[in-house]
């Protein structure tokens, strides 16, 4: 059996729906997986009690073959055994030490010598040896989470749990920390499950993703694929994109963007940092579809495409195509019926460039 | 003025605030992190001697610690002496009857510890002793000098519990609030007067000293 996390657990709360969790992570190779699901649906929960700071009601949960939590048995790990890094969300740094004594805070059981080496190699790899002597008060939020991660990283952990790790960020910072923290944990190399609701960060920073609702795992997969693919109106709706699609960017201009994707090319805004590989996501409500022919508009993008499927979610109708992609649109009933949509039918899709949200892929 | 009664008395209050640090550590993190759903029975007997009369609290501790109970008794053949009416039976007294000015700063210092730093540090493999020494007490120090401070100068003033369980006795039990009383009943009252501003003057300095660490400290039972 491959060495992954198991959690088959239930948590009840009072007055509050209870938490299911039906899930399994592999540890091998180490890889990032997102906890994503709107404030409330009980994913900062789930790591707690993978962390061992709370505890589930029923079920079991292992890493790989050690059992960290059985409710029959009534045994549970502590959290001092797991050895695991934890990150709160608003990173619980201890006012009464330096940076650098953060760090060292968890290193006990090394000699001094071994300590100052290991510091030294933590500050150096986040780049924060200029603030090593300072008091955490005095930093930056930036500079506050990554010595929230040099702590937590310090002593090898075998499991890295991030709670929310840029929620408390600007968003300015945000975007290019996200690629940081991204980079770092591919170098880490250490199995990482990351708590998020923002789906820049989960398509950034994960190699897989399970979407939590209501306190349930309702989809797991790549986050392209949960971002492309929902399986049901639940994880739609909080996913909030219906198309993810691999692109390139091939020109840069104005901080407007030519992105090939497959054979067709597409402009969109972008930032000037932006690499060549992307994610190009567009929501399916900013997809309007225009029967062939019609006249030009200001969106920029315009694409031949074929009706594949027609699904009725209400008053809205979900349309997806095949414009040489898979692309989904969001129109009305009245819409619907106004232009004849059947499966098969020639339709031109539009999107601002605007629209077009072009997030890093590595 | 009478230096033997300020010496027993001075000796008297140090004594009780060191105990009363050691004792009184243990129980404050009980309080402050206790579950137990009837942990108010016992925040209760802790601040009882808040409201209890002196002498209430007296009579029931010269009984307690009196030759024909097991605590005399034990304490008679350990040490083939008696604990009433002795600087040893008058420091048992003394700490019980400043608990609650030590261990209700503690607890309430204790509680104030961002929850969050207390799990990080467990996350980051350290046990809950550890914990508590290298994150909780120094995250606590204003509390504890607040704790030991007001158990001192509550010491100082001690009367009611002094006479019933120490007496008068010269030199052992004669503290500085019982030297007023007696110079008052001699009606030596130049002699009160001095050895009473001398009291005020101690005290009003160790409330300064509690004010500069701590702003909060009749607050006395933790803050929810």
């Amino acid at each position: 059996m491959a060495a992954e996390i198991t959690l088959e657990f239930k948590k009840t709360f009072l007055g509050r729906a209870s938490l299911t969790a039906h899930f399994r992570c592999p540890l091998d190779p180490p890889s990032v997986t997102i906890l994503f699901g709107p404030s409330g649906s009980g994913k900062s929960t789930i790591l707690r009690c993978l962390a061992g700071l709370e505890q589930p009601d029923e079920g079991t949960m292992s890493f790989g073959d050690e059992v960290w939590f059985d409710a029959t048995a009534r045994m549970t790990v502590s959290p001092q055994a797991r050895r695991l890094g934890y990150m709160a969300q608003d990173y619980a740094l201890f006012p009464h030490h330096s940076v650098e004594g953060n760090i060292a805070y968890g290193l006990t059981g090394l000699s001094s010598q071994e300590k100052k080496l290991r510091i030294d190699e933590v500050l150096r790899l986040l780049h924060i040896e200029s603030i090593a002597q300072q008091n955490p008060t005095q930093l930056s939020g930036g500079q506050q989470q990554r010595v929230a991660l040099a702590r937590a990283i310090a002593r090898r952990p075998r499991l890295l749990l991030l709670d929310e790790p840029l929620s408390a960020l600007d968003a300015p910072t945000r975007a290019q920390l996200c690629k940081d923290l991204r980079r770092l944990l591919t170098q880490l190399a250490i199995p990482s499950i990351v708590v998020t609701h923002d789906w820049t960060e989960a398509l950034t920073l994960g190699d897989q993703m399970a979407v939590i609702v209501d306190g349930r795992f309702v989809q797991t997969g790549t986050p392209q694929d949960v971002f492309s693919r929902p399986t049901n109106a639940d994880v739609a709706r909080v996913v909030g994109i219906e198309t993810v699609v691999k692109g390139t960017i091939t020109e840069m201009r104005d901080e407007l963007a030519t992105v090939q994707v497959g054979t067709v090319a597409l402009t969109a805004i972008a930032s000037p940092s932006l690499e060549s590989d992307v994610f190009v996501c567009l929501r399916a409500e900013d997809v309007t579809l225009e029967l062939a022919g019609a006249a030009e508009t200001s969106a920029r993008n315009h694409l031949k495409g074929t009706v594949q499927t027609i699904t009725s979610l209400g008053a809205l109708v979900q349309v997806t195509l095949d414009c040489g992609f898979p692309l989904t649109a969001l129109i009305t009933q009245s819409a619907l019926r106004d232009m004849n949509l059947v499966a098969g039918s020639h339709v031109r899709a539009a999107f601002k460039a605007g629209a077009v949200h072009l997030i890093p892929r590595n | 003025m009478n230096w033997t009664a300020i010496w027993v008395t001075c000796k008297l209050a140090s004594l009780t605030s060191v105990a009363l640090l050691l004792i009184g550590l243990p129980i404050a993190y009980w309080l402050a992190y206790s579950k137990w759903r009837w942990k108010f029975v016992v925040e209760s007997i802790v601040a009882l001697p808040l409201v209890l009369p002196p002498t209430v609290l007296g009579f029931y501790l010269l009984v307690a610690i009196g030759p024909q109970s097991p605590i005399g008794q034990f304490y008679t053949t350990l040490t083939g002496s008696t604990l009433p009416f002795s600087f040893q039976g008058l420091l048992i007294a003394s700490i019980l009857y400043s608990l609650p000015f030590a261990v209700q700063p503690f607890a309430t210092a204790f509680e104030q510890v961002d929850r969050k730093l207390i799990e990080a540090s467990w996350t980051l493999g350290l046990s809950k002793l550890q914990t508590f020494f290298k994150l909780i007490l120094p995250l606590s120090t204003a509390g504890l000098i607040t704790g030991v401070v007001l158990s001192f100068a509550h010491t100082l003033g001690e009367f009611g519990v002094v006479l019933m369980v120490g007496g008068n006795i010269e030199g052992v039990t004669r503290t500085v609030s019982i030297e007023i009383y007696d110079n008052v009943q001699a009606l030596d009252y130049a002699g009160a007067a001095t050895t009473s501003a001398f009291l005020l003057v101690v005290s009003y300095t160790v409330l300064l000293l509690v004010y500069t660490v701590n702003r909060r400290v009749w607050s006395v039972w933790p803050q929810k």
